[in-house]
This record gives structure tokens, sequence and C-alpha cells, in this order.
């Protein structure tokens, strides 16, 4: 889905305040109690019922990705995070996007511009493993899906993380 | 870690229930009860396994964000990081082994705020800023398929 898309069909279901406020109450996290949905109604001035019915219309339009349990990768050992970016023939992107996002090891794969001189690339996928060598087999093997398609490509390990939240809306 | 706790970060991941009592019905399925769900989740929170259960927003659909880059001089880089990291907007900054070695996400209500952010970045650190945003997600989001060692 393009962002164009993203961007239509959010203006087509139309997020309205509640909503607004739903994905603030949300996105930090629901809580580890016997009725988490309760909390929120109460947080955004709803029902539960209500608060629930529009998570799902929320999930169904694509703007809520998904909702579960978000593990902590880097604490269940996953250290080395790779992002593997590429200088793919922009005939051939989409076709190729599609096939490199679909590998169950690819946590996220865009379509971003060069910016020309300073960079070259064009395709972003980000690659996790154990250690180093396990993210690099995953480029290795991206590398012979692209095969010729690609012309260049780095992996760029992260060594610090500087700041991580989830996403914040602003009031 | 047990049968419990892995099957409750593997499986759930999405199609968390959306029901009154979500943890009673995660716990039918996994045949434990309400109480060791709740208990086995706050568990890996305090652990750190865990950062939450919760939704996950899609990029790009609330609001606007981009990918920036900086190539930082090593003796600056601390200095830098935090002037990035004090904003706001910016909910992702990481440093990365490569010429353009700080690499973040910025999150504002519209392209012309997040315009903003990068034009007041360049103006404190006088460093030049690399936009790349998103034109095209390739990937849907179904969790993460975790390898147990």
């Amino acid at each position: 889905m393009s962002m164009e898309d993203d961007v239509l069909s959010n203006a087509i279901i139309g997020l309205d305040e509640t909503d607004r406020r739903i994905i603030k109450a949300t996105q930090g996290g629901l809580g580890l109690s016997l009725r988490p949905y309760d909390a929120v109604a109460l947080e955004v001035g709803s029902d539960t019922h209500d608060v629930i019915r529009r998570m799902k219309r929320m999930l169904h339009a694509g703007i809520i990705r998904r909702i579960g349990v978000v593990p902590n990768h880097y604490a269940l050992g996953y250290t080395a995070n790779g992002m593997t970016v590429w200088d793919v023939d922009d005939a051939r992107i989409d076709e190729l996007g599609h096939l490199i996002g679909a590998l169950d090891f690819v946590s996220h794969c865009y379509h971003r511009p060069r910016n020309l001189p300073d960079w070259r690339y064009n395709l972003f996928c980000m690659v996790h493993g154990h250690d180093r060598a396990e993210a690099e087999a995953h480029a290795d093997e991206i590398a012979a899906i692209l095969g010729d398609a690609a012309r260049n490509h780095e992996i760029l390990f992260s060594t610090r993380i500087l700041k991580k939240t989830g996403l914040r809306l602003v009031a | 870690m047990n049968d419990l706790t892995k099957n409750l970060l593997d499986e759930f991941q999405r199609d968390f229930p959306m029901t009154a009592r979500p943890y009673a019905a995660i716990a039918e399925r996994l045949e434990a009860s309400e109480d060791d769900v709740i208990e086995a989740l706050k568990g890996l929170h305090e652990q750190g396994t865990l950062s939450r259960v919760g939704a996950v927003i899609q990029t790009g659909t609330v609001g606007h964000s981009t990918l920036a880059a900086m190539s930082v001089p090593s003796d600056r880089l601390d200095e830098v990081a935090t002037i990035v990291s004090g904003f706001d907007a910016v909910n992702h900054n990481y440093e990365r082994e490569h010429h353009l070695n700080l690499w973040f996400v910025i999150t504002a209500e519209n392209a012309d705020a997040v315009d903003g952010v990068i034009a007041e970045i360049i103006r404190l650190t006088g460093i030049k800023v690399l936009n790349l945003p998103m034109l095209d997600n390739y990937h849907l989001d179904l969790g993460f398929r975790l390898q147990w060692n």
C-alpha cells in the first residue's frame, strides 16, 4: 500500500477525536488487568463496546497495524539489528519489494527515495539476528533473490539505541 | 522460559482478543487460567522481554513521518544525539556503523511540522539532514517469528 493510499484510507474512515484518544491511550500498552478495554474507555470518555468497535475499525482500515504482544527483541537475544539498504532498478522495485517484504525474517521493508549524491539506496529492509553472522546470512538470502536487479547494497548495524518510544501523537 | 510464556510471545503478536476480558480468551486457548496469563505477562514485562501489550500504529497513517540520517563527527555524536532525541517528534534514534551514523524517525501532525523539526536540527547542529520518507510499504506486519535457542 502506498503512502497516498494510507492517507486516503485514513480520510475515508475519518478518524475523529475519540479515535485519536484511543490511539493515544493504547499505544503505550493495554493494562494487564482483567478488563483492559474498560480502562481505555474510562480514559477516553466512552464505553467498552465503543472502544472495541472503533479499534476493530482502525485495524481493518490499516491504521492499527496489529494488536497484540510486542516482544522486546533485544531482550530476547536478537542483539544484531541490521538495516539492509539496496540500490534496486526503479522499474522492478515494486515487484521485488513485495517478494522481500514477504520473507519471514524481514520486519520492515520500505521503498524510500534516493538522495544523490549522498545516498544511492532506494530499498530498506530490516533484518535481525542473535548475532551479526545470522543477520548477514539473511542479507545474503535477500541478495540472492534480488540478483542483478540490485546494483549495490550495505548493512548498517545499530551500535546504540539512543531513543525508542512508541509513536507519540500530539494532543 | 516455559511453554506458557513462549506461547504468549509467539502466538499473540496479532489477533489479540477484542473482547471485554481478552486474557480470559487467551487463557482458554492456552488451557491456562486467566490469572496465570496475566501473571505471566507481568513477569515478562518486568523481565524486559515484553515491551507491551497493545496496538502498533502504521507509520504514515496518523500524522506524517520520515526517516532521517546525519553524518556526525564522532567527537560530536553524543551532543548531536542528545539534541535530536530531545525533540518529542523523534520517537526512534539509533547510532549505526556507517559514515551516516545517526538514524532517526520523525513523526508529526503534517509534512510541514516534520520539515520544521528537520530545519531546527540543522540550525542547532550545523549538520546536513537527509530526509528519506517512506514511498511504499512492502511488508504486511504479522508480528515477527521468534526462534527459541
